[in-house]
């Protein structure tokens, strides 16, 4: 592998212990892909704040011990708390220990306390062919897909690495080669006049996420999304079944003005037609509960909700109106909070039980006041994950449905 | 039985398979406490993958795995080894610091995994680079 002279330097230990160890996990992490060198990069995203164990802060408090400071600008995914409202989290204080010790050693390295899943929608958005480092799978698909900036699926620990050392294995997503379309997601059988619902785009991304394999996707026949968050909902779905880190949406994602921009001139190794029937069976599959089912909450922002989703929900919240009201959890960034509140946003909402969560997701941690019972949601990745790691069962539904469930304390479909 | 292997984290291995059809996310599919697959779609629910060589197709989902993967490997309730039939850069992060931190070991190839079996006791040999290849040593049925 070529090293640069100060690529060189860190490994040595020349610029100090915390960038020698860093430049270790680098170097091995590129051998181990097969990079011949590493690249620049200009921000990094660190999915590692949420405490999975002793090796979460071993880890990051080795590098804070060591002097280590991030060289890019840093921001932070999201922790196991919410430091913002502290009482909401659940958890007994020998977890909430160790958990707060590890977003604050993350901020003692100089990252951002940002603690969203959604960086792409702050102030720390990348730009088109920016060469970056992110880690959480959402973001990373959708820093590459819809913003045309790019990283390879860093996992924990090197996303840090990256950061603390500004530099990435030159493979991959990162290169041109790596990012040309290998597989042909292609609509068919739908009306012409197909609706831009998000239950759409989620359930095109459950399939291209199960179908892909370590291909990269393309799709054709997507109709035109109402708004990024969409292609943010299809991204993070197709991450949750699969590895997608890119897909390509003709006439959509900014590499693929064309079928042939997204193939670069190639052919697809196969083409996957998907139909009416295969976007029901996928939509089927997430829901567990049927209509009229007594619901324990609603979980809403996953990935945390953008400043748009906040607009829709808070006109939708102010139409109905709450009868028998179960809470109406939000996952939001910490900023994208601040925003509203400045606003005055939550004001006048009479009868709703709407509690925001920052810095954490509802699914990850123990927010929910009560988990037996079924929860309702408007995402395709809380509905995946939610059951296995907070053991509820799930109904999914448009966020239409979701309000008007959580206004009747019951599922309630086809409100949209 | 003899089959090449590409090394993507060396070390060497031997323990009984546990060989899952699909693959599965390390971060949401393994309670790193006891080393339990606890992904309700996944055929495989309910297993353990403690001490075993670990073979499935390929990684999948979320960026945690890394730590998921290094916890178990602490912790002891991880596998000894992978193999997997496609790279995954997400799972050799994980070894990477699970050595760097702990001298701990877990080997991770890729070859075809056709014809392996659960219970079946596989050796995985990838000290170097070069040479590196699984052996089944003794099979089960």
């Amino acid at each position: 592998m070529h090293l640069s002279d100060g690529d060189r330097s860190m490994l040595q230990g020349e610029q100090g212990e915390a960038a020698r160890f860093a430049m270790q996990i680098v170097t091995a992490f590129a051998e181990a892909v097969g990079a011949g060198t590493l690249l620049d990069i200009s921000r990094a995203h660190i999915d590692g704040c949420l405490y999975h164990g002793e090796v979460s802060l071993d880890f990051v408090e080795r590098l804070v011990a060591n002097g280590g400071r991030v060289r890019v600008p840093t921001t932070l995914n999201v922790g196991s708390l919410d430091l913002i409202h502290p009482d909401l989290v659940h958890l007994p204080a020998e977890e909430q220990q160790p958990a707060e010790r590890l977003m604050r050693a993350h901020e003692a390295l100089g990252c951002q306390p940002s603690f969203t899943c959604a960086p792409y929608q702050t102030l720390f958005r990348p730009a088109f062919g920016e060469q970056i480092a992110w880690g959480e799978s959402n973001a990373i698909v959708f820093a590459n897909s819809v913003i045309g900036a790019r990283t390879n699926r860093y996992g924990d620990f090197v996303d840090l690495c990256c950061a603390v050392t500004g530099r990435a294995p030159a493979w991959g997503l990162h290169l041109d080669s790596g990012r040309r379309g290998q597989v042909l997601f292609r609509l068919s059988g739908f009306p012409a006049s197909q609706a831009p619902t998000d239950s759409l785009f989620i359930a095109i991304g459950l399939i291209v996420g199960q179908r892909s394999g370590e291909r990269i996707p393309v799709i054709q026949g997507l109709p035109t999304p109402r708004d990024e968050d969409q292609l943010k909902a299809l991204g993070a779905a197709a991450a949750s079944t699969g590895s997608v880190a890119l897909f390509h949406a003709v006439g959509i994602t900014p590499e693929a003005a064309t079928l042939a921009d997204a193939f670069v001139g190639g052919a697809p190794a196969e083409t996957i037609v998907v139909t009416p029937a295969d976007v029901a069976e996928a939509l089927a599959e997430l829901s567990s509960a049927p209509a009229g089912h007594p619901l324990t909450a609603v979980c809403l922002g996953t990935p945390h909700f953008s400043r748009a989703e906040w607009d829709r929900l808070l006109v939708l919240l102010r139409q109905a109106r709450p009868t028998r009201p179960v809470p109406i959890y939000v996952n939001t960034g910490r900023s994208v909070l601040q925003q509203l509140e400045e606003k005055g946003a939550f004001r006048n909402l009479t009868g709703w039980r709407l509690i925001p969560v920052a810095d954490t997701c509802t699914y990850l941690t123990a927010v929910l006041e009560k988990l037996d019972g079924v929860v309702m949601t408007n995402s395709g990745k809380w509905a995946h994950y939610a059951p296995g790691n907070i053991g509820v069962r799930v109904a999914f539904g448009e966020l239409e449905d979701c309000v008007a469930s959580a206004a009747a304390g019951r599922v309630v479909r086809g409100v949209a | 039985m003899k089959r090449p292997a590409k090394v993507y984290f060396a070390g060497e291995a031997e323990a009984a398979m546990i060989v899952l059809s699909v693959p599965l996310s390390f971060w949401g599919g393994i309670d790193a406490a006891t080393g339990k697959i606890i992904d309700h779609s996944h055929p495989d629910l309910g297993r353990f993958i403690a001490g075993s060589i670990l073979v499935m197709p390929s990684g999948r989902g979320s960026s945690s795995s890394s730590s998921v993967l290094a916890e178990t490997i602490r912790r002891g309730t991880g596998p000894r080894g992978i193999v997997l039939a496609h790279p995954d850069p997400i799972l050799t992060v994980g070894a990477i610091v699970a050595q760097a931190l702990y001298d701990l070991r877990c080997p991770i190839v890729t070859c075809p995994i056709g014809g392996l079996h659960s219970g079946d006791i596989l050796r995985i040999s990838a000290l170097a680079p070069e040479g590196a290849e699984i052996s089944l040593i003794n099979s089960a049925s």
